[in-house]
């Protein structure tokens, strides 16, 4: 038994570890990067286990699934947009017979801190048909990782593990315990594992076997507390994840507290919910993310004898973090003391490139060259040049998820758009950017791609890239873009007329073009400077 | 007993390192603790903060209710505004009292540093001025540590214990100078108690 100091992601990481776990993969995204970044950690220091960066999240989930099948514990991490990636591994893997654990970490980012949605990852366990675990503690994450192998193996289902930015991100003690052997389990067995449509429908018609397991599983599982008010007060509140911090944040000084129904595993615990309403005349329901309980238990009928309050009765926002002073209003305690600031206009000071970033400079040629043409536009795509839709640079038009911008862009010239740029870094390429370029070379199509390569991906701290500089020219030639076609800058204040001389040429070239500004990150240079 | 303090400052300054020393600190000292921090899109030169909760109980929430922050302790004056509305009316204020000016409407320096003052129990120190006297411009979040530990719930053997085991990788050197940067950090403020 040992007592550390961990980030929510770590302590899943850690867990994950002592659990014999064999495997683990994943692509970076914050706020869950940090389940990785520790087990290459662990790895490196060990070496009893495999933990790598992949392309993308769907090749991540893959691997652990190949893991799974040759009757291994796995892990894939991601955070949920990620999951939109890899839906389609995940999906289907609900249908095959899971042999070795397999745990899906996820990571939801409400509050949009650095993502493009706030949406809510246990409707996709819902979708799946699968386990859903939610801790609300560090604690509480590493225990529960372990159990998910467990109950993995033992319904031969992946588990999902749905974590959030606040706890992904927030740092605490952990206990931990010791390690356990990585058990090997018999290997998959093929009709199990071959999803044709007569082993498929086989394959959910037992996963829709098992729902009554599952639910039973999760009605008695210890993570789940339900505690009834001895004086049977009027409201009784149920609380999912970090709901239930701010709740016992508001009530932990009262002497009659209300009825608490503490909600961690989904299938929801249907029988531990009707308790709790029994025992009440108004619920309060505090949940981190889509009011997917409140859904759940209002149904389209709602409860004739119950007030329901929660997000959708507008006591609690429908979108945002909770936080502990919104859970208090809607708890109807009065607000603490607090300082005004209104008569001081305070700056906001959103993030930027880092000076020196080398992104900067192939932006701002590209704006200058895009200033003699009517109406360019230019699509862009995930990382840290998203940042020059803002001052100082605002040259981007569009950012909607990995891979767009190549799509968007085809789609764009061909309803007319010119000129017609896509701006993609070096890892969003091999993410999802690959197979939009062969689909806009094969075409033919009048628009220009500029593959920002800085070797690194950079936003979430610097995990590897596969893809650089000659590979790069590689691939992209391999993808069908003419050679001559495909030309190389350097993105340096000293080479803007030059660089600006390339873009000009390719942006007014009929046809596919490639422009790819090679400059490391300066944030990796100056890592490398420091000898680390 | 407990203590919750913002953590402010931006992106590149530090505020993550100061948190850890204090999150390994109270570990030591066998006490919880929560520290909800920003990774990824805020680091780049953006507004960052973290909440640290320090408590001999219990601590539920990771995040720290408007108006009962003990302290705020921030690298940068503009970002110590930002989070007045956590502060108790109890509370300390230990700041930086020089702008990181990467934005171009930054308000009047004595604006910023004048509403600061309006309140009774603060700590404006030159941090960049001391770091570099502690031998880099890197250690202001050092300095500013040691000013807040004349007014922290953990004493400071505690937290020179963290700084070390923070920067032990990096050579006995750097660790020195983190050193002697709370020192002077610490010294200056209880001067200004004086």
């Amino acid at each position: 038994m040992k007592k550390e100091v961990l980030l929510g992601d770590e302590a899943v990481a850690l867990a994950a570890y002592h659990a014999g776990l064999a495997a683990a993969f994943s692509y970076p995204g914050t706020p869950a990067s940090e389940i990785m970044e520790y087990l290459i950690r662990l790895a490196h220091t060990h070496g009893d286990l495999q933990a790598s960066w992949c392309v993308n999240e769907k090749v991540a989930y893959e691997e652990a699934l190949g893991v799974s099948f040759a009757g291994r514990r796995a892990l894939v991490s991601m955070k949920h947009v990620g999951l939109n990636v890899a839906a389609d591994p995940f999906i289907n893997s609900a249908l095959t017979k899971i042999m070795g654990g397999l745990v899906v970490a996820v990571a939801d980012d409400p509050g949009m801190h650095s993502s493009q949605n706030e949406q809510d990852s246990r409707y996709y366990a819902h979708f799946g048909r699968i386990f859903c675990f939610e801790p609300s503690s560090h604690q509480e994450a590493y225990e529960m990782t372990q159990w998910a192998f467990d109950l993995s193996e033992k319904f031969h289902i992946p588990v999902m593990l749905r974590l959030v930015t606040r706890l992904s991100h927030s740092r605490s003690s952990v206990l931990s315990g010791p390690k356990k052997e990585s058990p090997l389990l018999p290997r998959g067995n093929g009709p199990d594992w071959t999803l044709l449509p007569s082993n498929a429908r086989r394959r959910f018609a037992e996963l829709l076997h098992l729902q009554k397991d599952l639910l039973e599983e999760s009605e008695n599982s210890p993570f789940n507390k339900l505690l009834l008010s001895p004086s049977r007060q009027r409201l009784g509140i149920i609380v999912a994840g970090l709901g239930y911090n701010y709740v016992m944040e508001n009530i932990r000084h009262l002497q009659e507290k209300p009825s608490l129904l503490k909600i961690s595993t989904y299938p929801l615990p249907i029988k531990l919910i009707h308790e709790l309403i029994k025992a009440s005349d108004e619920i309060l329901i505090v949940e981190e993310g889509y009011p997917f309980i409140e859904e759940k238990i209002r149904g389209i009928f709602g409860l004739p004898e119950t007030t329901i309050k929660g997000k959708l009765s507008g006591d609690l926002p429908l979108s945002g973090e909770l936080t502990p002073d919104l859970v208090r209003e809607a708890l109807g305690f009065p607000s603490l003391p607090q300082e005004k600031t209104k008569d001081l206009q305070l700056a906001s000071r959103p993030p930027q490139l880092c000076p020196g970033c080398p992104h900067h400079d192939t932006f701002m040629a590209l704006k200058e060259v895009l200033q003699d043409y009517q109406q360019p536009t230019v699509f862009s795509d995930i990382g840290c040049y998203t940042l020059a839709a803002l001052p100082p640079i605002q040259a981007i038009d569009t950012c909607v998820c990995m891979g767009a911008s190549v799509s968007m862009a085809k789609g764009g010239a061909q309803a007319g758009i010119f000129p017609s740029v896509a701006v993609i870094g070096d890892s969003t390429f091999t993410h999802s950017g690959m197979t939009s370029l062969l689909d806009a070379a094969s075409a033919k199509v009048n628009m220009t791609v500029i593959i920002v390569d800085n070797a690194v991906v950079a936003m979430t701290g610097g995990q590897p890239t596969y893809a650089t500089g000659e590979k790069l020219v590689k691939i992209c030639t391999g993808l069908g873009v003419a050679p001559e076609h495909i030309r190389q800058i350097i993105p340096l204040p000293k080479n803007k007329e030059k660089n600006k001389q390339v873009i000009k040429e390719e942006i007014d070239y009929q046809g596919t073009s490639v422009i790819i500004s090679t400059r490391e990150c300066i944030q990796e240079l100056k890592k490398r400077a420091k000898g680390r | 007993m407990k203590q919750d303090i913002i953590l402010a400052g931006v992106g590149g300054q530090g505020i993550l390192s100061i948190a850890f020393v204090m999150d390994i600190a109270a570990l030591q000292k066998g006490w919880q603790f929560k520290q909800a921090e920003v990774h990824g899109m805020a680091q780049r030169g953006g507004a960052v903060q973290s909440h640290l909760r320090i408590s001999t109980e219990t601590i539920f929430s990771d995040l720290i209710p408007r108006g009962q922050a003990d302290m705020i302790l921030s690298v940068e004056p503009l970002e110590t505004l930002r989070y007045l509305n956590y502060l108790n009316p109890e509370g300390f204020i230990i700041s930086n009292c020089v702008p990181y000016t990467n934005i171009p409407d930054y308000p009047p320096m004595e604006k910023v540093l004048g509403k600061i003052k309006q309140y009774p129990r603060v700590k404006l120190l030159d941090a960049p001025s001391l770091a570099r006297q502690a031998g880099s411009s890197l250690t202001q979040n050092m300095v500013m540590l040691g000013a807040a530990s004349t007014e922290l719930i953990i004493e400071e053997s505690y937290l020179k214990e963290g700084i070390k085991q923070l920067f032990k990788t990096k050579g006995e050197q750097i660790v020195a100078m983190n050193l002697k940067a709370f020192d002077l950090g610490r010294q200056a403020a209880l001067q200004i108690n004086q």
